[in-house]
Parts: C-alpha cells; structure tokens; sequence
C-alpha cells in the first residue's frame, strides 16, 4: 500500500531530485530544507544583512533580534527552560571540540573519559587527542550484539575516576537508542561531565535535555532540515561555568587590552567571530517549521517507513544488517557482494544511499568490515521511494550475483 | 595518434553499450581480463589508497615504456582498472604525461566515475600513475 508523506511538497528539493531520478536516502548525512527556511534566507539578505550584538543600527538591531529569537526557539525545543544556556557554534564538531578544549583543565593526568563503541568521529577523537594531550585513559564502553550499549558492563567502566562521559544518542550507524538516562544518572553520581551527541537523535522526535539532566546536548542544525554550518550546543548553566573560553576574538572579549583581556560568560564568551548569523535565523524559521507539523503523525509516519525498509531488508537472501536498528536508518551489507560495487550500481540507478565507514571507523571495524551501505529516512520519504530502493537493489544484486 | 588495439575494441564496445546494465556488464567482463596479481604484488607498497574497495597497482618500466597491473577485491573497480590499462600499456612517461584520461574515460561514457566525490579509487590510481610518470 502506498505511503505518502504529507510534508512532501514543503520540501522543494525532493521533487528536483525527482526529476532528476534521484532518489533521496541520505538523510542521515544531510537533509533537504523546507520552503519555510529557503523564505526566511531570502528575507534576511533581501532585507538587509548586518552583524549582530555590534551596531545600534536598524538593520543591526534586526538581524539581532532574529538571531536571539532563534537561540530562545532551540532552547525551546530542547525544553532547556531555565535550566541552561543555548551557544552556537559552526557545527556539532566544533561543538564537541569546544568541550574537549573548555574542559581541559579540569582534568589531570590518569583520569578516564568515557564515550561508547559506536560513536562518530565527531564524538570520539576530539576527546581521544584530550586524552593524549592531557595523559589520560579513554575508556570505551563496549556494545551489546543489538548495538546498543552494554548497559552494565558501562556502569561498571563508568567510575569515580570517570571525569567525562560523552555518548551518542542514537548511532548513525546501527540506527539504535542508547540506553541514555541510566548512563547519565550513573555518570553524574559519579561525578562525571555528561555529554550527549545528539546529531541523530534529534531528527527523530522531541528530546528534553532538562529531563535527561545532561551537562551538555549537541547538535547540529543541517541534519535537523537547517542550514548548514550551524552547531547547537545546550549547557547546563552551572557546567558551561566550568568552561574555559577556547576560540578568541570578535564579541566574545569583556575588556580587551594589549597584554590582558576578559571574556564574556555563555552563550557570547563562546561564539568567537561572527556567527553564522543567517543560518542562525534559518534554523529558526526550520524550527518553527517543525513544530507546527504534528508531532505524532511524523513519528508515525518515520516509523512505518523504517518498518517497511527492515522487512524489505530481511525479505532479501544473504542481506546481514549492522545491529538492530529501530528507528531512522539502517546499515547493512550483503554477503558474497563488495559494498563498492553494489553502491556503484545503486548510484547507476539514482539510489542516493551512503556505503562506506560513515565516520565511525573503530565501530565498523570491529564488526568485522571495512563498509556498509546506509539507508537513511527523513519526514519527506515516501513508500515509492522505498521501492525504488527495493527493484534497484533486486536489480543490482541480479547483475552482482 | 591511433589508440593501441585494446582500447580501440573498448572504445568500440563500450560506445555501442546502451543503459547502465549493459555498462556495468561490460566493466566486470572486462574486469576479468586483468591478470591476477600474486600475494607478494599485493603488498603495501603497491596499495593505492583513497578507495573504498583495495586497489593495487604494480608499475615497471622496460626499455622506457611502462607495463602496468592492477588488481581490485570490488568487480567493477576491476572493470575500470583494465579500461585504464589497456590505454596506458606500453607508453613513455613523456606519452603517458601528455595524455588526458579523464578525456579517455568520458570517451568510454564512464566519466562519472571520476567525479570527485567518487571514492571508487580510480581517481586515486590516475594520481599514482601522473606520479610515477613524472618520475616521482
């Protein structure tokens, strides 16, 4: 039966593709943008482009404005009440190593960080250069054969000398959720910073960060249908205090002099230079985008259509899939073919799927292989799109096999 | 200059190939005419990296004029190896410099290939090769 997404058309992108004989499952990577943001870019540079946080005139007391009305909407859509501060940074990598640089002297030589198995690149080597800086152990909490966290051999791993633990919330590889509140509670009774990447998990329904009760929730803004070049980091108030300034320059400075200077506090004492200020206001306009959609309906929706594309995975001879996902995307590969050559004839075919490592190497390595092919689902998806997925796989194993 | 018999009959079957199928049919028959390589010519040195699948390429000169052997574990790479070769085999290093193959591989209708967002590797392996012919 034929599935249609109701947000299709909100999304001018998908029916260029379309066009094109493009079909787009790559959401994971990055995704389309709805017409609600493409407007706001256009109103911000048809309307007069200024800096923000600087000048008392107009354009810039506007573009203020906007930008600031963006900061409260993600700090709303994280339920980060008055709990905690949003800053902005130019990406949820540069949000992570902004906590590697700003936590770095509060640690010491000998003391563990913890981050799991399966994270992304983003999320492990930023601590693990910390580590080496600094002499300390990175610990690795390892994984459950469904992919999710072993839950007590991390509470056990996670100590008194544990200082930080930074883990994804949902992996962009195996498609799981990880078990994140006990992780977080054990973390913090130990002492411990929490970090959590929430690249992926915040595309698939509505996250509290105040209810998690983590230091730090990152994320970043082109995967959640924003503009790119935009990171969201929420701190806890009393954690961003524990923060030292990292990137130096433009409005972040108090009182700067020659030799001495001082440093505002979050979110400007982290937001060096100037901003991606219209992406800033893009994600607002995307974000205001979502929120007027009904929620239930889409995670309905995102549901059914992971639900097709496992069964239509499992239906296949010799498919293996990495973990078991559920929800958003799925890894696999097929045994006896070679991932270059099957995502080779699925891009003959206009498939718009990733094979490869997707920055998570150590995880794709310990499972035994060097790639996998990723299909990654998003609010516009379409049954039909799955289907083309389906008959262009069919057809390539045919030709592979 | 007219191409080396090899290329020609490519040239000539793959311009008849109509539709991706019959495309990649074609790659992974003539995948299968490359000579395999032994476990020693598979070593480190010869790896090419940059490529999602393991690519290997074995160079020597005689008399000044190349001789090449390639090897993939992935059957289209393999295609696209021996498409190259079959261009490249037995030239100069001053004809290899001079010679534009991403002009041969859009010839063949297999440009694409070399988009650089490819990670298939044989953009990898034309660096190699501009490389070894430029005496580096």
């Amino acid at each position: 039966m034929f599935q249609p997404s109701p947000w299709r058309a909100d999304f001018p992108a998908i029916a260029t593709l379309q066009r094109q004989h493009q079909t787009y499952l790559d959401s994971a990577a990055t995704t389309q943008k709805p017409q609600a943001l493409l407007d706001a870019l256009t109103h911000y540079y048809a309307h007069g482009a200024a800096n923000v946080h600087r000048a008392q005139h107009l354009p810039g007391a506007l573009a203020t404005q906007a930008f600031e009305a963006s900061r409260d909407k993600a700090a709303a859509w994280l339920n980060a009440g008055s709990n905690g501060q949003i800053v902005f940074t130019h990406g949820a990598t540069s949000a992570l190593n902004l906590l590697a640089y700003g936590l770095e002297h509060r640690l010491e030589a000998g003391e563990e960080i913890a981050v799991s198995a399966l994270e992304h690149h983003a999320n492990l080597l930023p601590w693990q250069q910390l580590a080496k800086r600094r002499g300390l152990k990175l610990v690795i909490l390892p994984l459950a054969d469904n992919g999710q966290i072993d839950l007590d051999a991390a509470l056990q791993l996670i100590g008194p000398r544990t200082r930080v633990l930074a883990v994804s919330q949902l992996s962009n590889v195996l498609g799981t959720w990880q078990p994140l509140q006990p992780l977080l509670d054990h973390a913090r009774a130990q002492g411990a910073v929490t970090v959590v990447d929430g690249a992926q998990g915040i595309v698939h329904g509505r996250h509290d960060v105040s209810r998690l009760g983590c230091d730090f929730y990152v994320f970043s803004s082109h995967k959640l249908y924003g503009p790119d070049g935009l990171g969201v980091l929420y701190g806890r108030n009393e954690a961003l205090t524990r923060l030292r300034h990292w990137q130096f320059g433009g409005e972040m400075v108090q009182l700067a002099g020659y030799q001495e200077s001082s440093f505002r506090p979050a979110p400007l004492g982290f937001e060096a230079g100037t901003p991606p200020i219209a992406s800033v206001i893009g994600l607002g306009a995307t974000l205001d985008y979502l929120a007027s959609l009904d929620a239930n309906a889409v995670t309905e929706h995102e549901a059914a259509l992971h639900r097709h594309l496992l069964r239509g995975l499992n239906d296949r001879e010799g498919i293996r899939l990495l973990g078991a996902p559920q929800a958003a995307l799925a890894s696999f590969v097929v045994e006896g073919v070679h991932n270059a050559d099957l995502s080779h004839l699925l891009t003959e075919q206009g498939i718009a799927v990733r094979a490869g490592h997707h920055c998570a190497m150590p995880l794709v390595n310990s499972l035994g292989l060097d790639g996998a092919i990723r299909v990654s689902l998003a609010l516009y998806n379409d049954s039909d799109d799955l289907q083309h997925f389906f008959s262009a796989l069919d057809q390539a194993l045919e030709l592979l096999r | 200059m007219s191409l080396p018999s090899g290329a020609q009959e490519a040239l000539d079957t793959f311009a008849a190939a109509s539709g991706w199928e019959q495309r990649a049919r074609l790659l992974m028959q003539w995948g299968e005419r490359l000579a395999p390589l032994t476990d020693e010519e598979k070593g480190e040195d010869n790896r090419v990296h940059g490529c999602e699948s393991q690519v290997w390429l074995v160079a020597r000169q005689d008399d000044g004029r190349w001789r090449f052997a390639a090897a993939s574990d992935a059957r289209l790479i393999r295609g696209l190896l021996a498409l190259l070769l079959v261009r490249v085999e037995g030239l100069s290093s001053a004809e290899l410099q001079q010679l534009d193959l991403p002009g041969w591989f859009n010839q063949l209708g297999l440009g694409r290939q070399l988009s650089p967002s490819r990670s298939n590797g044989l953009n990898a392996v034309l660096q190699r090769m501009a490389q070894l012919a430029a005496g580096g």
